[in-house]
């Protein structure tokens, strides 16, 4: 049975997934806070985000699926002087389809790459994840 | 030298669940400075024993191959002190496990007392951070730490 759940309520229970993996109030996930900068998440935070949204979800989430940064950032054909190259911009892209990239690739600085991690962004993913299933 | 806080385990169920059990004594020092006259056992080392019990159980799942290092403490809720003599039961179980890391949770009780809730990271340290070079043997899974599978749990040669 496909499940039909609102943006609304994914968000809700997103919300709760980050108060609890990274000790956050609620009103603080807001959809444009972005994981690090924002709401203090760190590298292993991630893999526990992916693991609570697994279980809150039903779904079953390869890392770099929803986090697709880190293999990105340690291939040198993708960045180059500290910031992605056209074959780089095109693999992000590809990889983060639920994310709008436009602003970002105006000058894709890999220090702003973080960024792109919002509670919005894991939104969108969960949501096509679900429309998916 | 290395500091073991669990003696033995007493339930293993691979790369699912595991209990081990604790004796608290006098004989270990640190308690007759914590607190002088009011001996109890530290929560920190009260974590670090969970920290063995799901990690050994996180280990052995992936055959003892991963440096399984604790990464984060998700949830560490006391409910009661544990002092000499008490017996600590200490229940783990995997919530999810991946190549990259573990996540487990973890109850601590003393006969039919509750006394913590532990929920625990793991991350398999050579799968994560951007590659980074790490020694080549198990630091993590030495034979100290090995040794109290043994004859308990896992059948030693001798059976």
């Amino acid at each position: 049975m496909a499940m039909t759940i609102s943006r609304e309520q994914v968000l809700e229970q997103v919300r709760t997934v980050m108060v609890d993996a990274l000790g956050v109030d609620d009103n603080e996930v807001k959809p444009e806070a972005t994981l690090m900068g924002d709401l203090g998440a760190e590298s292993i935070d991630f893999l526990d985000i992916v693991f609570r949204l697994e279980k809150t979800f039903g779904i079953k989430i390869p890392r770099e699926e929803l986090f697709p940064a880190e293999t990105l950032m340690n291939n040198p054909e993708f960045v180059s002087n500290g910031k992605l190259t056209e074959k780089g911009l095109n693999e992000l892209k590809a990889k983060m389809p639920h994310t709008d990239i436009s602003e970002f690739a105006k000058n894709p600085d890999i220090g702003k790459l973080p960024d792109l991690f919002t509670v919005g962004m894991i939104v969108n993913f969960v949501e096509s994840r679900l429309k998916a299933a | 030298m290395r500091w073991i806080w669990i003696d033995k385990f007493v339930e293993f169920n691979s790369a699912q669940s595991a209990v081990a059990v604790k004796n608290v004594t006098l004989a270990e020092e640190h308690l007759h400075d914590h607190f002088p006259g009011f001996p109890v056992m530290p929560e920190c080392l009260i974590i670090e024993g969970m920290a063995q019990t799901a990690g050994i159980l996180v280990g052995e799942a992936k055959k003892f191959e991963e440096k399984v290092i604790l990464a984060k403490i998700k949830k560490a809720v006391f409910h009661d002190y544990v002092r000499p003599g008490d017996s600590l039961r200490l229940s783990a179980k995997i919530e999810s496990i991946t190549d990259e890391a573990a996540s487990t949770t973890g109850t601590i009780t003393c006969g039919d007392k509750l006394i913590a809730e532990i929920d625990l990271m793991f991350s398999h340290i050579d799968q994560n951070l951007a590659g980074k070079q790490f020694p080549k043997e198990n630091f993590v899974f030495t034979d100290t730490f090995k040794s109290l599978l043994q004859g308990s749990v896992f059948k030693t040669g001798k059976g």
